[in-house]
């Protein structure tokens, strides 16, 4: 039998040497708020991780090349030249060249009907490549040399490269709210701190009598995080169950956005298990916690 | 005689205020019955402290059963504590535990099995008298019940030494007696007994005692009895430990 198993019908159980087995009051509300701010603030950390990652994998392997000439059977020439060289090119896996009606519907809304079909509005033809892999940028500016042999009107961007600055915001903001679940797992830690400290100053007479009579730091310690354990559990399931429900209605509301990039905005199998995992985490640090600061105060005594 | 407590040129201050004691020296022995006496602030409460391992010295040496204290890591001075009973003067039951609770602490502390110490406890509250008060608490237990549990805390263990503050303070002249009875009973059962005490009728109860004097934080020995004890207690080897073969009846 373990020390614990020993002390069991004495530690905040059957025989309560802590009041009601509880250690204090607003602690399984304020565990919930913490577990569910946490909650909500990981799940944007996540949403956005994987956005980045799915609107990374989209652009990737993605190069735009425009032929910006004015004189339409110049820009006709150039485009056919331009998609012969890269479809010669061991780096290149596919080029499309954007049809004009493509181009036409993309601009029609700010250009109104019939001006490109008229040719009033000179537009740009577009070449839609897809690399073979992640472009970098020696085979970017071999491509780039090459193209301006063939058809001198040529401009080529790789779309990561453009998309770069955005995908760094996102970035910072995903760890931004990554920082703000860690610091609010922190200031729910240091609320448990106090709680145990002021259970400990209220029952230091207790304490004194348990080390009177032979009781070492570990038993001491059992008890209070025995005390601990059933606010820990209740307020992290609270928050689990609150955090939950926040995230299917921010998920609905996202739903109506699921168009371009953010459609890659979801959460994953993986994602839900992780944040399944901050209530057991929040009641086992609450307890640990705990344990920890008994630890520490009782160092300081005989 | 086996020395189980030594003191050697003791000295003990709070923060940086004057020694409350001084240059105690003097060795206490297994089996013997000690008063200790002196007037209020001679430090008696400051040496049961050292006693009872709730402070250590601020110079000189202490050792109890063949270990130093003064250089003793903090760990292990449980395993020390479980040896020596204490009877505060303040009684010090955890209110919210009954008097079987309050009695069973120090087993389970020490990791007795739950259906190994029911038996022990009831027989020890029996001897004291408190047999059929086991579920009551402290608050609705008379000042001599709140003793007596006390008492049958400190003693559960089977403690080497016994120490008690003032354990007749509080209760009138007949039950002083009989918790004199209850600590003689338990010295002739083989465990050392340190009473702390105001009374001196209560000093002349047990002709074998020794007297150890406290006056301004300085222990007196005229004697030397206290390095030098005049002789053996009557305790013989096998009577010790096994109080339940001498029940005082020490009901009040």
């Amino acid at each position: 039998m373990t020390r614990l198993e020993a002390l069991r019908p004495w530690l905040g159980g059957d025989v309560p040497i802590l009041p009601a087995g509880r250690i204090g009051g607003p602690l399984p509300w304020l565990i919930a708020l913490m577990v569910l701010l946490v909650t909500v603030g990981l799940a944007g950390a996540l949403v956005l991780a994987g956005l980045t990652r799915a609107a990374s994998a989209q652009v990737a392997g993605s190069v735009l090349v425009q032929i910006v000439e004015a004189d339409p059977a110049g820009r006709a020439a150039q485009t056919d030249a331009a998609a012969a060289f890269l479809r010669t090119s061991p780096a290149v896996a596919a080029v499309r060249v954007v049809p004009q009606a493509e181009l036409e519907a993309l601009l029609e809304p700010w250009l109104g009907e019939g001006l490109l079909a008229a040719d009033i509005v000179p537009v740009p033809a577009l070449l839609d490549v897809q690399t073979t892999g992640t472009i970098d940028a020696r085979t970017l500016r071999q491509l780039a040399d090459g193209l301006r042999a063939v058809a001198p009107a040529a401009r080529l961007d790789a779309q990561a490269d453009w998309l770069a600055p955005l995908m760094g915001a996102v970035a910072a903001l995903r760890y931004l709210a990554a920082s703000v679940a860690l610091l609010l797992a922190f200031v729910g830690l240091a609320a448990v701190w106090l709680s145990t400290r002021f259970a400990l100053a209220s029952n230091a007479q207790t304490v004194k009598i348990v080390h009177a009579l032979g009781g070492d730091d570990g038993q001491i310690a059992s008890v209070f995080q025995r005390a601990i354990l059933p606010d820990a559990i209740a307020g992290s399931l609270l928050g689990a169950g609150l955090g939950a429900a926040a995230l299917w209605l921010l998920g609905d509301r996202f739903a109506a956005l699921d168009a371009g990039l953010l459609a890659g905005g979801g959460l994953g199998a993986g994602d839900w298990l992780i944040l399944a995992l901050v209530p057991v985490g929040a009641a086992t640090a609450a307890a640990l916690t705990a344990r920890v600061t008994v630890l520490a105060t009782l160092r300081k005594s005989l | 005689m086996e020395e189980i407590i030594r003191f050697d040129n003791v000295g003990l201050r709070y923060g940086t205020d004057r020694e409350v004691l001084s240059d105690l020296s003097c060795s206490l022995f297994a089996g013997r019955f000690y008063f200790l006496t002196g007037a209020s602030g001679a430090g008696k409460t400051s040496l049961l402290r050292l006693l009872y391992l709730a402070q250590r010295p601020s110079r000189g040496a202490l050792r109890m059963f063949g270990t130093d204290m003064m250089t003793l890591p903090r760990a292990d001075l449980p395993a020390f504590r479980r040896r020596i009973g204490v009877v505060f003067q303040d009684f010090r039951l955890i209110d919210r535990l009954s008097t079987f609770d309050n009695v069973a602490l120090p087993l389970r502390i020490a990791g007795v099995k739950e259906h190994e110490l029911a038996g022990p406890v009831a027989d020890m509250l029996e001897w004291v008298g408190l047999g059929g008060r086991a579920g009551a608490r402290p608050a609705t237990l008379s000042g001599g019940e709140q003793q007596r549990t006390a008492i049958a805390r400190a003693v559960i263990g089977r403690p080497d030494v016994l120490i008690a503050d003032e354990p007749t303070g509080n209760v009138d002249p007949e039950m002083s007696l009989r918790l004199l009875g209850l600590f003689q009973a338990l010295n002739r059962l083989g465990t050392t007994v340190i009473m702390a005490t105001h009374d001196v009728q209560l000093l002349r109860q047990v002709p074998d005692s020794l007297i150890m004097r406290l006056e301004k934080g300085r222990l007196l020995d005229p004697t030397g009895a206290l390095r030098y004890p005049p002789r053996e207690p009557v305790t013989k080897p096998e009577q010790r430990r096994d109080w339940r073969r001498a029940p005082v009846g020490g009901g009040a």
